[in-house]
């Protein structure tokens, strides 16, 4: 039986600062992130001790240097926040790694509490730079110049499924799977086939099938082995192949069908051969395909659109329902699936207010007629149409207004975003992550996804592990929490 | 662009305090409005009159959209998108 897919996203942002003539990214990200100030706040360590992600999937350790900062490096660049996300600066780009939920609607919550996070952090970094320049956010994946920075999906699997399963049959899924989930993209770069507008912002740039790199020579499949949990009882799947949406619906469905489809894997119910000849190049082919029609050639010989490709996985999710006494989220996810199916079939276009690249094709291709732009792809102003749809203000970003127009669909309301700033999800280990954080601040001295540390008084640090990601939920701790009024008490409660 | 035009008219309304469970979960048995303004008006027997009035109104709507758009793009689109560049990251 498969196990619970506790999941969680992790997204770098573009990051710019206008007139500013000696604009440095780091230097910026470092500003950003200590500009957001959580009441109480900590100087708390990432405890890098725990990580380890030069460990592959295919069961070896690649030569590397591990990347571990010094203390007063490590606080600066590292935020462990009260709602239990890490909010911090990697390489040249801030993240956000969203707390682990158990289910993909929560995870849209915290996926876009995230987004109002980096703006509040945005808006109070402005107003610490010289008068004339200002910084500016976008939840993108490329600069449209060849450089690309990920939006990534992990998810909770069973360590007794075989990587080589998983790679079997995930791959045809994750090259065809764009067509609802890409967040759509002007023009190509990276040596890419010249194009007007592709589905995905990322396809451009995955040069290989599988490979433990996310930073050059991408592959579709990412083998890092860093379950962050029980090594024996786990893996993390690390998916790199997506892009950074900001369309609810399309977020939900992203991940709803992805750990649906890695249940059944995992359950054994997929059976099919699907396997594709050459997936680097269908996964372009594909992206590049606005009417989703083109077909891709499969190793049995079949050729096959991508649309019928992930007919054929609804088709055996179905088959997997039937046996299955799915919860309601599920049911909801397969009429879904299956109605988005449909209207692929029929017309993509029909999708203007669920599907990222379709929302913002139809709104550059509209603007474009009012504006006698003659289907002028190359226009500065298509261009730039295409990067503002992911700007992070409110009142500027073109995803936001079409969302306050009315013109998207929502998947949760406005409440339930502003609540998961501060409040972590009841069900996970970043409940008892959070609540630490909110409780003992002074007494936190470092965090990681595992593992939370407190420096008692005089006495050596005290590092509790945290292997069970369904451990540590409210239910299981608030009562210990609440019978500790600091954090020497409830390492001795602990001990009890 | 009819089509845009015509669901941004009859579009639903907004699902952002929902029930708290799906939200805005009407999955797979949602009724679309279906085709352009041409085809709805069709169905209800073609009155030319109401036709050009519903076309005016959209259109007024899908002139408020651009115009909002208008109003918040940058200015300098051709510099600032020139000028956007970003370091590779993950």
């Amino acid at each position: 039986m498969a196990i619970p897919k506790v999941m969680g996203t992790e997204i770098e942002y573009g990051i710019i600062v206008k007139n500013d003539p000696d604009f440095d990214p780091i230097s910026s990200c470092v500003l950003l992130v200590n500009a957001y100030r959580e009441d109480p706040a900590g100087k708390i360590l990432w405890d890098y001790d725990q990580e380890n992600p030069l460990a592959d999937a295919r069961g070896f350790q690649v030569d590397g240097e591990k990347y571990t900062p010094n203390q007063q490096e490590n606080i600066a660049r590292n935020k462990t926040l009260i709602n239990g996300a890490r909010y911090y600066v990697d390489h040249a780009h801030p993240e956000y790694s969203c707390p682990e939920v158990t289910n993909a609607r929560d995870l849209v919550v915290h996926e876009k509490a995230g987004e109002r996070i980096v703006e509040i952090s945005r808006r109070e970094a402005n107003s610490l730079l010289p008068a004339g320049a200002q910084m500016l956010l976008h939840k993108n994946n490329s600069d449209r110049k060849g450089n690309s920075y990920g939006s990534h999906e992990n998810y909770l699997m069973d360590r007794r499924t075989s990587f080589k399963q998983i790679v079997e049959h995930l791959m045809p899924f994750f090259v065809t799977r764009q067509v609802y989930t890409g967040a759509g993209k002007v023009g190509s770069e990276n040596r890419g086939r010249a194009c007007d507008y592709q589905l995905s912002q990322r396809a451009d740039f995955f040069e290989t099938e599988v490979a433990l790199d996310t930073m050059v020579k991408r592959p579709i499949i990412n083998t890092r082995d860093e379950p962050h949990a029980d090594r024996e009882k786990y893996r993390r799947l690390h998916v790199i192949v997506g892009d950074s949406n900001m369309s609810e619906y399309t977020i939900y469905l992203r991940n709803v069908v992805t750990s649906l489809i890695l249940s059944m894997i995992e359950d054994g119910a997929v059976s099919r051969g699907l396997s594709l000849r050459d997936p680097v190049r269908a996964i372009k082919d594909v992206s590049q395909d606005p009417t989703c029609r083109v077909e891709i050639a499969l190793e049995s010989g079949r050729k096959l659109s991508a649309v019928e490709i992930q007919a054929e996985y609804l088709d055996m999710a179905l088959t997997y329902a039937a046996r299955h006494d799915l919860d309601e989220v599920s049911q909801d996810v397969l009429a879904r699936w299956q109605h988005t199916i449909e209207v692929l079939r029929r017309d993509p276009m029909e999708l203007d207010r669920e599907v990222d690249w379709v929302i913002k094709k139809r709104m550059i291709e509209g603007y474009m007629e009012r504006k006698g732009l003659g289907g002028d792809w190359e226009h500065p102003q298509v261009r730039m149409l295409d990067l503002q749809y992911h700007d992070t203000r409110p009142d500027k970003g073109l995803y936001f207004m079409l969302e306050r127009k009315g013109n998207v669909e929502r998947i949760c309301s406005d409440e339930e975003i502003q609540a998961a700033i501060t409040a972590p999800p009841e069900d996970t280990r970043a409940y008892f992550r959070g609540e630490c954080l909110r409780r003992y601040p002074g007494e936190v001295f470092g965090v990681n996804w595992d593992s939370i540390s407190f420096g008692v008084s005089d006495e050596p640090i005290k590092r509790i592990m945290m292997a069970e990601p369904l451990k540590g939920t409210k239910r299981l701790v608030k009562a210990l929490l609440d019978g500790s009024s600091n954090a020497g008490e409830l390492v001795k409660n602990l001990r009890a | 662009m009819a089509r845009f035009i015509t669901r941004l008219h009859e579009r639903a309304p907004s699902a952002a305090h929902a029930a708290p469970i799906f939200g805005a979960a009407d999955g797979g048995q949602k009724q679309k409005p279906k085709g352009g303004g041409d085809e709805s008006a069709e169905a209800r027997g073609g009155d030319g009159k109401k036709l050009a009035k519903k076309g005016e109104e959209l259109k007024e709507e899908m002139d408020e959209l651009m115009d909002e758009i208008d109003n918040v793009l940058e200015e300098n689109a051709e510099e600032f998108v020139k000028n956007y560049v970003q370091r590779g990251g993950q």
